[in-house]
């Protein structure tokens, strides 16, 4: 016996508008692969490169309770959103991040981050000095390797002080082809 | 909030029991009426999921929830016959039987004999998925054993 999928599709939709999710998920595609995209009713818990479920599942009960589905309706508005910006319509995301578990430090980083336009980059220096901690470059490129909402959150766009492109938790390739797409690299 | 690893992300569970869940709604309800069914199952699941206090009966659980849907969906659908009911001499309640045994009785007491003797569940665990209290889980167990020895008796 298997759950035919019309069936098993309509109890995810009544799921994620019953309320009584903690976390819905979905996989979005993506011309960088198959993006792994989690969001709470306070806004995007997860974005990740890597689209085992598997790996994701048991952080996000951690995260945000155990009510865990995958439930694609609750990703559709980072589904459009994400849809745009990779076919170039899209130069700011209007999506609400969940952040709820990160230091007082973390968050003021990443909502400086959030702020560093389409198309530019920024050092993780200077990132650092807009947090208020100009020393903390480094603790800066710790965030921006742990960040898990890539690409709504614009980690691609810190560079280091010469130049140089420094590394991607999703791999350096991807780092190349956003900040190419967003026409900050040739 | 940590979660106790025991009881898994609900997606595993919906995919755990699932198919199962389907199965015997179908042969309680037919194709028809089991769809329907099936979501109320799990969506009564989910509401309760999140006060869980451990993973150890999660497949008598959701069965069980299964059945008092099936009951719910019987009685909405089902225009009441008279029926006596027989009850063998060597009906004992246990774990198979319990279901038979009980099917007579207001769904709500049913519910939490079945729960309490047949999977052996905490009336608090009870009174989680009944949506009600403790208390009230205890009494509504204990008004139904009363109701089946009355029955019982010649």
């Amino acid at each position: 016996m298997t759950v035919p999928t019309d069936l098993d599709l309509r109890f995810r939709e009544t799921a994620a508008r019953s309320g009584m999710l903690d976390a819905g998920y979905d996989l979005v595609d993506s011309p960088l692969g198959p993006l792994l995209v989690a969001a709470s009713d306070r806004g995007l818990l997860r974005i990740s490169f890597d689209a085992e479920i598997e790996q994701h599942l048991e952080w996000l009960a951690r995260i945000a309770g155990r009510n865990v589905l995958r439930a694609p309706r609750r990703v559709d508005a980072a589904r459009r959103e994400l849809d745009e910006y990779f076919e170039g319509r899209r130069h700011a995301f209007g999506l609400a991040v969940d952040l709820r578990e990160v230091t007082p430090f973390t968050e003021r980083v990443l909502s400086e981050l959030a702020r560093v336009p389409f198309g530019e980059t920024v050092t993780y220096g200077a990132l650092a000095a807009r947090a208020g901690r100009p020393k903390a470059a480094r603790a800066v490129g710790m965030t921006m390797n742990r960040n898990r909402i890539p690409i709504v959150l614009p980690c691609h766009r810190v560079i280091g002080a010469n130049g140089s492109l420094v590394g991607y938790a999703g791999g350096l390739e991807r780092k190349v082809a956003l900040l190419t797409l967003e026409g900050a690299i040739l | 909030m940590t979660v106790p690893t025991t009881i898994p992300p609900f997606e595993v569970f919906y995919a755990t029991h699932g198919p199962e869940v389907l199965g015997l709604l179908r042969r309680r309800l037919g194709r028809d009426r089991a769809d329907d069914a099936f979501q109320e199952t799990f969506l009564r699941a989910l509401r309760a999921y999140d006060r869980l206090e451990h993973g150890e009966h999660l497949r008598a659980w959701v069965l069980t929830i299964a059945s008092r849907v099936a009951i719910d969906v019987h009685r909405r659908t089902t225009p009441t016959v008279d029926v006596p009911e027989i009850l063998h001499e060597d009906a004992r309640p246990a774990y198979e039987d319990l279901g038979d045994l009980t099917e007579g009785l207001p769904a709500k007491e049913r519910a939490a004999v079945m729960l309490r003797y047949g999977y052996d569940l905490s009336y608090d665990q009870i009174a989680a998925m009944l949506e009600s209290s403790s208390d009230a889980a205890r009494q509504a167990a204990s008004s139904g054993v009363r109701r089946l020895r009355k029955e019982a008796r010649p």
